[in-house]
């Protein structure tokens, strides 16, 4: 039953995994991606990997393939504008492209990646898998995990640098000001005389 | 109507139709067999309840603006939503010329789906679950994340321009709100100690009934909460993304017929569900509020089910308040409350709620009754 789901969801992964570089229409593409992260979460889901599925359909799926969506679908791509450079491009993408495959052939295979090369996971624990990961995590790997943290810092303060460059040249408003205003300062109300009907 | 694109990619809908079909299946035939009942009545309540929801919407709102609102089908109305259903059914459903098909037809399915899914893990009552997962507050977190690709698809796919500018605002509204949602849950995990529903309605027990329950230590939390869920399901005063005033409908503008009541039906299943979601965290699901006291045995007769809709029901009530009252949000001010008030008001929160479960707080986070 278990391996009959599992060929199921790996079938809909691999489909959609060569429909995310095959198919023309980037936002087709973009959904395609989303259709295998979710996939690959459901996967993790019969390996009992409760927490790593969740999180990826709420990291990946809900929030970076959105934003992913969202400047994708703002492009206006032309195929023949991006055709174009093909041939001449076509030797430095490939010699990349290959080179990229021996080095993943190298080391994925049977040879590191074996199933032998691993022990099977405690499966019979008793604690569910997001007490064991956070245990893990908060202990062993604390480290690494604080070090993971400070790059995601910096990676972030970078980003806010990046878009503060210049000075703020254009018009903005600022709310603790646009609070305080009261009527007095923007309306005047002046007293006339009506003047006599004729 | 001219339609220019023939339906191209039939053979890949019908293959991926057969996967979720053969998936469909495949559950079904490991479920017991008193739960496939038990699913139909509940999603046949949840869809009589989206109904009922949208006629006290009506009336609600009405009374507010001292009108009568729907009055005319049956009693006081009464089938009023009944025949707004059948009404959508037979309408016509009308493609843009330029649209893209497929996505525009799976945009509204898309909304449902993860609207209809989350529910597997709410408790009813006590043990009444369908899924009672260790992770159900992240596969809540993961569902409701899910809902945007239909707003985003549907502005997209419909190729106009009011539509693509509400898919816009729709996706940085979410995505700005989801962050302030995911630190308000953290704070409930922390304080319950567990990704389980059941457990965190269980956690909240305690003999001093209503102020045992987490709104109280939780109270910016849960306040955060309840906002981020209004601006997750652009309703009032965060529904940018339909703005009818502005961009006439959003994204659902090129919407007729049966997919247009599917959108509909997604968001007011999403109301429900963050309402049964507040409940839930903040203010203890099933539980009495009397737990404790000495009225607990004087209503020891009410289900724990009732307790648990009541409180729904304050919530639902509180989202069509809201919307009579408030005046649409300015887009930028939407994203600076979003990004620059709740975020470091959860953040600052999570570390006051570290510091009471260090020093065990009574009556909430004393060791001495877990």
């Amino acid at each position: 039953m278990i391996k009959l789901i599992f060929y199921l969801f790996a079938g809909i992964l691999i489909f959609a995994g060569t429909r995310v570089i095959t198919v023309k229409n980037p936002v087709h593409a973009a959904m395609f991606l989303v259709l295998s992260f979710f996939s690959s979460a459901a996967i993790w889901l019969l390996l009992e990997a409760e927490f790593l599925a969740m999180t990826l359909v709420l990291v990946y799926v809900g929030a970076v393939m959105v934003l992913f969506l969202f400047v994708v679908m703002m492009l206006d791509i032309n195929l023949t504008v991006l055709r174009e450079g093909f041939a001449r491009y076509f030797p430095v993408g490939a010699l990349v492209g290959s080179l990229i495959l021996i080095e993943m052939l190298l080391l994925v295979g049977p040879n590191y990646f074996g199933l032998d090369k691993f022990q099977v996971p405690d499966t019979a624990s008793t604690v569910p898998n997001t007490v064991a990961l956070g245990r893990v995590l908060y202990t062993e790997y604390l480290y690494a995990f604080e070090i993971a943290a400070v790059i995601l810092l910096v990676a972030m303060v970078a980003a806010i640098a990046l878009t503060m460059r210049s000075k703020r040249q254009n018009k903005y408003q600022d709310p603790a000001r646009q609070v305080e205003v009261s009527a007095h300062d923007r309306l005047k109300v002046l007293k006339m005389p009506a003047e006599k009907a004729q | 109507m001219k339609i220019s694109m023939p339906f191209k990619p039939i053979g890949i809908i019908a293959g991926l139709l057969f996967f979720l079909l053969a998936g469909v299946i495949l559950v079904l035939w490991q479920l017991p067999i008193i739960t496939i009942p038990l699913l139909v009545i509940t999603v046949a309540g949840l869809l009589l309840g989206v109904a009922y929801l949208t006629y006290a919407e009506r009336k609600i709102i009405g009374y507010i603006q001292v009108r009568i609102g729907p009055n005319r089908v049956g009693p006081r109305g009464w089938l009023q939503p009944i025949a707004d259903a059948v009404k959508l059914m037979f309408k016509e459903i009308i493609f843009p010329s330029t649209a893209n098909r497929f996505l525009f037809v799976a945009a509204p399915a898309l909304t449902m789906a993860p609207a209809l899914a989350a529910w597997a893990v709410i408790p009813f009552d006590d043990k009444w679950v369908f899924a009672d997962i260790n992770a159900g507050l992240l596969y809540i977190l993961a569902m409701t994340s899910m809902g945007v690709y239909g707003v985003i698809l549907a502005g997209w796919a419909s190729n106009s321009k009011y539509a693509f500018l509400g898919a816009m605002r729709s996706a940085a509204q979410i995505v700005a709100y989801e962050i302030a949602m995911g630190f308000a849950l953290v704070g409930v995990l922390m304080a319950a100690g567990s990704l389980n529903l059941s457990d965190i309605v269980n956690a909240q027990r305690g003999d001093y009934g209503f102020l045992n329950w987490y709104w109280l230590p939780l109270l910016p939390l849960f306040l955060i909460y309840f906002i981020s869920g209004l601006a997750e399901t652009n309703r009032a005063p965060f529904d940018v993304a339909e703005g009818e005033s502005e961009i006439v409908a959003g994204f659902h503008v090129e919407y007729s017929g049966m997919l247009f009541a599917v959108f509909f039906l997604a968001e007011y299943l999403n109301m429900i569900l963050i309402a049964a979601l507040t409940a839930l965290l903040f203010l203890g699901g099933w539980l009495s509020p009397f737990q404790g006291t000495m009225l607990e045995t004087a209503f020891a007769w009410v289900p724990g089910i009732a307790w648990f809709l009541m409180k729904t029901s304050i919530f639902l009530f509180l989202f069509l308040w809201l919307r009579a009252t408030f005046p649409r949000y300015r887009y930028d001010q939407i994203m600076r409350l979003g990004w620059k008030v709740f975020i470091p008001l959860t953040i600052v929160w999570i570390l006051v709620l570290g510091i009471l479960i260090l020093v065990e707080l009574p009556p909430w986070f004393s060791t001495a009754g877990v």
